[in-house]
């Protein structure tokens, strides 16, 4: 019932007329750039954020949620239509919404997405809604000790435990962690890797690191493979509706990839790949036409795409009620509730519910209004696609060093935005994930803190960590996340030599 | 994304030549870690009771070394993902762009004259030849920019001879 008081609150909040004016300036530029090829929802907000801390703290906070959500509508389109996934959840869209693309059926493709991402979007944030309070009396009484343990956890499993490999997982986690230090120690004043550089005092930006690594690096990697093959658009041909059986033949895979995608992103685990993919294959095996899999089937449109949102949603739990991010997108949410001062948790809940839960209220906004902006519009949004690619790129680099220009027009701080392009070109290039890196330089000082708090409070003593229940069994579950990778590797190659 | 394709790649003993690129990270990431331990040394431990502000940088290190060795491992094993070749030229072009950029900046040319340089060499990294048109559609969209930001939206860019007409 409490559920119910707070969210009709926030839904009074949400309604205010600039509030909702914020959210439909987020669903649309979310839209329009996550359409954009090589742009996705993380890179969206981490372009915005240096333009929006003059706004107010509610507004621009809706706005991002706008974003995030817009941004992967948008991604769905581009990978229907131009089959380039922009991040690895659309591969699963790609493959079959670009083949019934080719076939002329680009407009129930289009569609299955977009309302199954609705349906998935809405069940998630119901789902967001009631499972938000129950974690934060919780979380209420964990200890530093705890919230380190946490913290291990959520390392291990954006890193290590669902990527291709672990060992490139961790390395860029600690390429993550590395950059985090570099600064002024909180608690003893002293500067660390600061190299006699004033500007590196105050730490590593994470709008700087997120749009070097993301833009600048996409942009390097896309213009050093130019030549190998050109992105073809394919047009929506024929009648944007589904027809009865296209409906019938959907709304199963939405729920089924709902039930994947919200668990799966709600538990601190990242990724929104792993509810995709299992999504994909569920609805490959239940189909009745498993003869169209991989010359497109609806159903694999429908239900990964379902999975797609429903974990977007479901990575927001932890982040409002733990300020725990496991993707680059809630990430680069934290960055932006860390510019005006306010760290998600349950003290936020208990000191601004206002902000919260007009936040979560906004997400309801924020998914009919893409429903309705997204469907007619759809035609726009292609256009989009046609921007020649030099000209996209080159306008994507000049909004990227804006930012940055605007935020600390240093040349120290732009040099630094060109390292960390040159550095997402590379991780491109040698197959290093990037989220670990940002999510390893926003957590990693957070972790350093929480971890020095509990053994000063334990007078320096390191059993602390094991005293506490809560604490030990987090890092278990950290260190069995860890070793898994590589026991299962050896396992999936001992069966693949006895084959 | 079937079974077949998911787990690893498939070994092909006669394409195990060992990648250079896989040494050179991991030579990377040891110095890396040389790099923290040297600079957690001049730190002066407080007599605190717990961990002091050397302690961090020394677990990622030993980190970061660890990943050394695991990634020379993986390399000697072959376990590196092909790579597609690469043209550098379109990349030195985009990084020449935001080096002029920067110098630019560092020189006062102020954001419009600095942002319209970088799209030049962009664009022309992505194949454009029409320099000119390029330049002038760079100076149109960076100047509505500058008026956007700088003015409506009270953002602070700076501002060089070009900026001070408008």
């Amino acid at each position: 019932m409490e559920t119910f008081a707070a969210l009709a609150h926030g839904m009074a909040v949400a309604v205010q007329p600039m509030n909702l004016l914020y959210a439909l300036i987020g669903v649309f530029l979310g839209t329009a750039v996550g359409v954009l090829p090589g742009i996705g929802p993380a890179l969206t907000v981490a372009l915005l954020l240096p333009v929006t801390y003059k706004l107010d703290p509610g507004g621009s906070l809706i706005m991002f949620a706008g974003i995030y959500y817009g941004g992967m509508y948008g991604g769905s389109t581009t990978a229907i239509l131009i089959n380039t996934p922009g991040e690895s959840a659309s591969m699963a869209t790609a493959l079959e919404g670009n083949k019934m693309a080719k076939a002329g059926r680009g407009g129930p493709a289009l569609a299955t997405s977009a309302i199954g991402s609705f349906v998935a979007g809405t069940i998630a944030t119901i789902g967001l809604a009631f499972l938000a309070p129950w974690l934060v009396d919780f979380a209420v009484r964990f200890g530093p000790e705890d919230y380190f343990a946490l913290m291990c956890v959520a390392f291990v499993t954006v890193s290590a435990t669902f990527g291709d490999s672990p060992i490139r997982g961790l390395t860029s986690l600690f390429i993550g962690l590395t950059l985090g230090l570099i600064g002024i120690d909180k608690l003893t004043g002293q500067a660390r890797l600061a190299f006699g550089t004033p500007e590196l005092l105050d730490g590593v930006e994470v709008t700087t690191l997120a749009v070097g690594l993301f833009a600048v690096g996409e942009a390097l990697y896309v213009a050093s493979r130019r030549h190998h093959a050109e992105e073809k658009i394919e047009p929506v041909r024929g009648s944007l509706w589904m027809t009865k059986q296209d409906w019938m033949r959907s709304w199963k895979p939405w729920l089924r990839g709902t039930m994947f995608g919200f668990p799966i992103g709600a538990l601190p685990a990242g990724g929104a790949e792993i509810p995709t993919f299992l999504s994909y294959s569920t609805e490959k095996r239940l189909s009745k036409h498993p003869e169209e899999f991989g010359k497109g089937a609806i159903e694999g449109v429908a239900g990964p795409e379902a999975a797609n949102n429903a974990s977007a949603a479901g990575t927001l739990v932890p982040l409002l009620t733990l300020g725990l991010p496991t993707s680059a997108t809630a990430a680069m949410m934290l960055a932006g509730f860390q510019q005006y001062g306010l760290n998600p948790g349950p003290l936020l809940f208990a000191e601004r519910p206002d902000l919260v839960w007009g936040l979560i209220a906004s997400l309801f906004i924020a998914n009919v209004m893409l429903l309705v902006l997204n469907l007619p519009l759809v035609g726009l949004w292609v256009k989009l696609l046609a921007i020649p690619q030099p000209w996209l790129y080159a306008g994507i680099l000049v909004f990227a060093t804006m930012g940055t220009i605007a935020a600390k027009p240093s040349v120290v701080e732009l040099s630094m935005l060109a390292a960390f392009g040159v550095l997402g070109f590379l991780m491109r290039r040698f197959d290093l994930p990037i989220a670990p890196v940002v999510v390893g330089l926003i957590l990693g000082p957070i972790a350093e803190s929480q971890l020095r708090r509990a053994l000063a409070i334990s007078l320096g003593d390191p059993i602390v960590l094991l005293q506490s229940p809560m604490s030990a069994t987090l890092l278990g579950i950290a260190l069995i996340a860890l070793v898994a990778p590589f026991v299962l590797k050896g396992l999936g190659r001992f069966r693949a030599s006895e084959d | 994304m079937t079974d077949s394709e998911s787990s690893d790649l498939p070994q092909r003993p006669a394409s195990r030549r060992i990648d250079a690129a896989g040494l050179v990270i991991a030579a990377a990431l040891a110095v890396l870690a040389a790099v923290l331990v040297w600079d957690a040394n001049r730190l002066s431990s407080t007599s605190m009771y717990g961990m002091g502000p050397e302690a961090m940088p020394v677990v990622v290190a030993v980190g970061l070394g660890i990943l050394a060795i695991a990634n020379l491992i993986d390399t000697l094993r072959g376990n590196l993902p092909p790579r597609e070749s690469a043209d550098p030229k379109p990349v030195l072009l985009i990084l020449g762009g935001l080096a002029l950029l920067i110098a630019v900046i560092g020189l006062g040319g102020g954001f419009i004259l600095a942002t319209s340089a970088l799209f030049v060499t962009t664009s022309a990294a992505f194949g454009r030849r029409a320099l000119l048109t390029d330049f002038i559609i760079a100076l149109v969209m960076t100047t509505l920019i500058y008026l956007a930001f700088d003015r409506l939206l009270t953002l602070s860019l700076p501002a060089g001879p070009l900026e001070r007409l408008l």
